[in-house]
């Protein structure tokens, strides 16, 4: 598909808006529909979409594996570790009163970096699927 | 047009078909869940259900056979398993509330609780994920947990395998 023109310039058109989209939908989650999870899923469906035009080891060069698999975990140590600061802060697993000065700010702040743990972790599992199995087509069939 | 869908979906042999009719099916849910007021679910549906999925399912199509084989039995048996599951489950439906109905149960325990309070207690206006990161947050934690396995299983399936390749 690299060689099609109007699907190249198309996703270059719309490539940058589904990023911008997906960075809205994750940061405006609380006022807005939507949150981490599908903040996630549309960053991953924007890198996916770039991958079937451009390329794999474009996308490749652009979210290189270690960056993608890290993200697999860190979203989870970032929400766990929410969870452990709070603790630390005097207050249970995940209550997020206790970490600013006003209870209700420091839900707000508990909730921004919950669904920011739930989105990474979402886009990064998304495009690590979406690498091992486009990774597996460009080999000889024989090979598997 | 859902009904049409699926038994386009049922009918069909060709899987690259199926799966472009599937990814319609998923728009059509995002859709109805779209009338239904619940524009999270709604989002989700439409991205994961018609989008990513897609994307997977004709990957794994490219990697296989793209025809479905014929069927080895006739599916009497788990035609009739099916109707009569599908049997109770609506007549289950007879004996809950009223669609929207605002007595009923599930809308009596703490849900009053979360629209009069979340806002207050969270400053977060959508009460969705006021519920979903805050007064629920172990179970969403238990979810990206999921996930997190989910892609860890994929790594370590289609990883390994290259590896043994190599040796």
């Amino acid at each position: 598909m690299k060689s099609d023109r109007v699907l190249r310039v198309i996703a270059k058109l719309m490539i940058p808006f589904v990023l911008v989209f997906a960075l809205y939908v994750q940061l405006h989650g609380d006022f807005g529909p939507g949150g981490g999870f599908q903040a996630g899923v549309i960053l991953a469906a924007g890198l996916i979409f770039y991958g079937l035009i451009f390329g794999l080891e474009t996308t490749r060069r652009i979210a290189p594996d270690w960056l993608v698999e890290t993200m697999v975990a860190a979203g989870v140590l970032i929400y766990a570790g929410v969870g452990v600061v709070s603790m630390l802060l005097g207050g249970n697993f995940l209550d997020y009163s206790v970490l600013a000065r006003d209870p209700v700010a420091g839900q707000h702040l508990g909730i921004l970096l919950v669904e920011l743990g739930v989105g990474v972790t979402v886009s990064g599992v998304m495009v690590t699927i979406f690498y091992m199995f486009a990774g597996r087509a460009g080999r000889e069939p024989g090979e598997d | 047009m859902m009904a049409a869908a699926a038994l386009a979906i049922v009918r069909t042999r060709n899987l690259f078909s199926v799966v472009v009719v599937c990814s319609h099916y998923s728009f059509l849910i995002a859709s109805v869940l779209l009338v239904l007021d619940a524009v999270d679910v709604a989002m989700t549906e439409a991205s994961v259900g018609a989008g990513i999925t897609t994307v997977l399912m004709l990957g794994t199509l490219y990697l296989t056979r793209g025809e479905e084989a014929a069927p080895m039995h006739r599916p009497l048996v788990p035609l009739a398993v099916a109707l009569v599951t599908g049997g109770l489950l609506v007549y289950g439906t007879l004996g809950l509330p009223e669609f929207g109905s605002p007595e009923s149960v599930i809308h009596q325990h703490v849900a009053p609780r979360y629209l009069e309070q979340g806002p207050a207690e969270t400053g977060v206006p959508n009460v969705v994920t006021a519920v979903l990161a805050s007064y629920r947050g172990f179970d969403t934690l238990g979810e990206t947990v999921v996930i997190f396995t989910g892609g860890v299983g994929v790594i370590a399936l289609l990883r390994r395998r290259r590896r043994r390749r190599e040796d």
